[in-house]
Formats: structure tokens, sequence, C-alpha cells
């Protein structure tokens, strides 16, 4: 049976991001911080509350209500009245605030939507649209966001300010654009949801790397837009394929204590096949037309994961893929990547040449690559980049794991 | 992917690039990925496969720096200096 101090970390996953934005779209951008601190204090009150009185009965229905009377006391107390809220509440016959909050499951989707798109608004720059968007919709904290776009906090604090300062002053309203608009929208909002998902894939600042709920909820947001007419495109399908094919491993990934399996040690008979199949699907949906995006390169990579083979075949299409990625998008992640796949595909040393060029002294897999590429070739090389990998790794688990990689090559040393 | 290879979108082209000196064009947002080559893959090869303390000691006693009259210290994880 689940604690109050287990579920609340998992409600506030699925849940925050509803109650946020009914009741961003509801107070509208002007007060966004309204909506967040509502939602915010619901899940404090839930924490303090459900330790001592244990949980309620139906806890998500318990926060809807709590969300749901603090912004009515919201409105109230402050002086938020547009016209439309005048207007609602005149028609009331109670003469009372009686506003329906909809908190119903069509009012979700539907704001959760228009959220997406709403948020990346071409006003503020696309960076300042996706943070704001991990932000709000998908409860990232500032640290988190600084990993996903391989940054420092100071600089995400920086720009989600001004953003909001922007969004603030320009009026901005939360609604569904016009179909023009949808196109030139939908690449931020895609970003988002992959950086959703790379959170969830694996975290670089939380003690549990493997974060499901954060994977699941962007394949659960990829998938609203595929069934939505209007952005139902290529790269959209390719984008839940790629998810789909990492995801079929998530079972494999852990193993019963909730420590980590590697992909070498992975039982295979816990890799999802309905999954895969999911994933070819969706993969062979976004082929139609002459469209390849960054999302295909990266779903046609995911996908030769899925063959738990080593052999150099494998590793030659990866490699062949990666370079096509980097020919249409440069990403130093991705460059990082392509060097280990350049090692399994034409050795170590001319791997190391190229990853040292890379020169991401900031990251700690950087060094880590460096580490593996060293070893065997020059353990004291090895040894002294681990310990900068070390220095710059944030979880406590990317530090033990290092660790015990340091620890093994000293004693070979 | 046989659908896939057969439209020649995602076909092995047989050419390799040099990416020195790439640097990100202007406007393109630089994030991180779920790349599972050095996340999923690679972290695996470089992790100690003894899994116990004893182990690892029987392992250091064979390493040469002992026989030239040094010391290894074998510390369990959690007295590395961070």
């Amino acid at each position: 049976m689940q604690t109050g101090k287990e579920l609340i970390p998992h409600l506030f996953r699925t849940e925050y991001s509803k109650i946020t934005a009914v009741l961003a779209k509801l107070f509208g951008f002007e007060h966004i911080e309204v909506a967040e601190d509502i939602a915010s204090d619901t899940f404090l009150l839930a924490a303090e509350t459900w330790g001592i009185k244990g949980l309620p009965e139906n806890p998500v229905a318990w926060l809807y209500a709590v969300a749901k009377n603090r912004a009515k006391d919201q409105l109230k107390h402050r002086s938020i009245f547009t016209q439309k809220v005048i207007g609602e509440v005149k028609q009331n016959s109670a003469g009372l605030y009686e506003m329906d909050i909809d908190l119903s499951n069509e009012n979700i989707v539907d704001s959760q939507l228009q959220m997406m798109f709403a948020i990346c608004n071409p006003v503020i720059p696309p960076e300042a649209q996706i943070g704001l968007s991990l932000r709000i919709l998908c409860g990232f904290g500032i640290e988190e966001i600084a990993d996903a776009f391989l940054s420092n906090k100071e600089t995400i604090n920086k720009r989600l300010f001004r953003a909001k300062e922007k969004l603030r002053k320009d009026h901005v309203k939360i609604e569904f654009p016009a179909q023009s608009e949808i196109d030139k929208r939908l690449e931020n909002v895609l970003t988002t949801l992959y950086l959703l998902f790379n959170e969830g894939y694996y975290s670089l600042s939380q003690n549990v790397t493997l974060r499901k709920d954060l994977c699941l909820e962007a394949m659960r947001l990829n998938f609203m837009l595929v069934e939505n007419k209007s952005t139902n495109k290529p790269a959209v399908n390719a984008l839940l394929s790629l998810m789909c094919f990492h995801a079929s491993r998530f079972e494999a990934r852990t193993d019963p204590k909730g420590e980590i399996v590697l992909y070498e040690d992975q039982d295979t008979s816990l890799w999802d096949n309905e999954l895969i199949t999911q994933g070819e699907f969706y993969l062979n949906k976004a082929a139609a037309g002459n469209e390849v995006s960054k999302y295909h390169l990266e779903a046609a990579i995911a996908y030769w994961h899925t063959k738990k083979t080593d052999t150099t075949e494998k590793w030659e299409n990866i490699l062949q893929l990666y370079n096509k990625l980097l020919q249409i998008e440069y990403s130093p992640m991705a460059a990082l990547n392509r060097t280990y796949a350049l090692a399994k595909a034409d050795g170590k040393q001319i791997a190391i040449n190229e990853a040292e060029k890379l020169k991401l002294v900031t990251n700690h897999l950087y060094y880590s690559l460096l580490g593996h590429l060293y070893t065997d070739i020059d353990n004291e090389k090895a040894v002294s980049h681990l310990k900068m990998a070390l220095k710059r790794a944030k979880s406590k688990t990317d530090k033990e794991t290092i660790g015990k990689s340091i620890n093994k090559l000293l004693m070979q040393l | 992917m046989g659908s896939i290879a057969a439209q020649n979108k995602l076909a092995n082209r047989g050419n390799r690039l040099d990416f020195e000196g790439a640097t990100v064009r202007p406007g393109n947002v630089v994030t991180d990925g779920p790349y599972a080559e050095i996340k999923e893959i690679m972290l695996g090869y470089t992790l100690v496969k003894t899994d116990s303390l004893e182990d690892a000691i029987e392992l250091a006693k064979g390493c040469p720096v002992l026989n030239m009259g040094g010391n290894v210290e074998v510390r369990s994880i959690v007295e590395i200096n961070m």
C-alpha cells in the first residue's frame, strides 16, 4: 500500500501540471504566479495533512477540491475581475462566486494542449518558450531545466524571469493558436516533450536515474498530438517512435532493488516487444512524405538499440545515422554519443582524437567517455578523466558509478 | 525498417564526415537528449565486475604496485573523497 510519502511525488508529476494549466487559463498569464502558487500550496497542504491524518479516500479528488477552493478564495480576495468573470458571476442566481472551475478530464486535455502552444509563443525566444513550458507544464525544477539546456541555474532563472515579464507586458492570452501558427510553434512544443522524456530517461540531478513517470507523461502528451489532426505531422510521429523504442527497455533497466541495470546486462525477455512494434508503427507513419527531421534519425538510432547485438554492422549504421543527424542539426551531446559509436565502428584511437576536440568541459558524461576510451590504452589518463567526471557529476548514483570505475582502474595501475 | 529503407530516407550512404570544429548554428537550441550510447550502454563497461569488497581486495593483491613495496588501499565507495 502506498504511503502518503510515496504517493505525493507521483501525484505531483501527474496532477501538478494539470491543475496549474487549468488555473493559469482561468487567471491569465498576467497572474501565472497565482496559478503556480495555488498548485504548490495544494501539494504542500497534502504533504502536511496526509502525513498526520493519513491518506484521503480519493487523493486526486482531494487535491482538486483544495485547488478549487483556493482558486475561489483568490478570486474573491484579489481584484481579478475581468468582464468575463463578472459576467459569469452575474449569471448565477445565487449571487455568490459560484464560478465553476472545471477540472474535468475534457477541460484538462484541452488546457494542457492549449498551454503548450500558448507558452510557445514567438514573442519570447525559443529557449524561453521551452524553459517556461518545462517549468509550468512539466513541473521541472530550475536545475532540471539547466540540465536540459546544458546550462546553469543563473542563466535559466534570468531567462524565465524575462519571459514571464514579457508575456505579462504583452498581455499574451492562453489560447490554441490558428492553424498557421500551430505549424510554426510545433517545433518548440516537440522540443519540450523531447526534454521531458530526456529527463525521465536519465536524470542528471536526481538520485533516481530512471524517472518513468516523466517519460510516460511525455508519451501521453505526444500521443495527444498524434491524435489531433492539426498536429499529426511526420516529426511528431517520429518523436513518439523514439520514445517507444527507449521505453521498451524500462522494465529491464532497473533491478528489483531499484538499481540501474546497464544495457549489456539487461534481460531481453523483459523488453516490451509491443512497445517496439508501436515504435516501428510510428516510425513508418513518420516516413510518409519527404521530411526527415532529427527525430526521424534519433528514432532510427533507437531502433538499432532494440536489437541487442554488438556487431560492426549495427555500429556502422548507428554511426552513419549520427553523421546525418549532425549534418541536419549539430549538437554537442549528439556529437559526444556519435563518438562512442565511432569507437565501436572504427576503434578507440580515432574516437579519442575526435572526442578531445569536443571539449565539453562542464559535462561529466564527456569526461566519462574519455575515461572509457582511454581505459586499457592509457589507464593513467583514464583515471584523470574519470576524476574530472566525478567532480562534474551531480547525482549520488552517478558519483558512485564513476567512483567504482576509478577504483577498478587504480587497482590496475 | 523495410519500408523506410525502400524510401531511401535513412539509407547508409557510406560517407564519413569529420565534425572537427563544428559549431552550433545561430538560433539553434542546444539541448541534452536521450542518447543511449553513453547514458545506457557505455557506463556499464567501466563498472567494476566484482561485487564484494573481499573480491576487490583479492584483485588489489594482484596489483604490481604491491610487489614494489607500495601500498594499495581498498576503500569502499562511501569513503571516496568527493
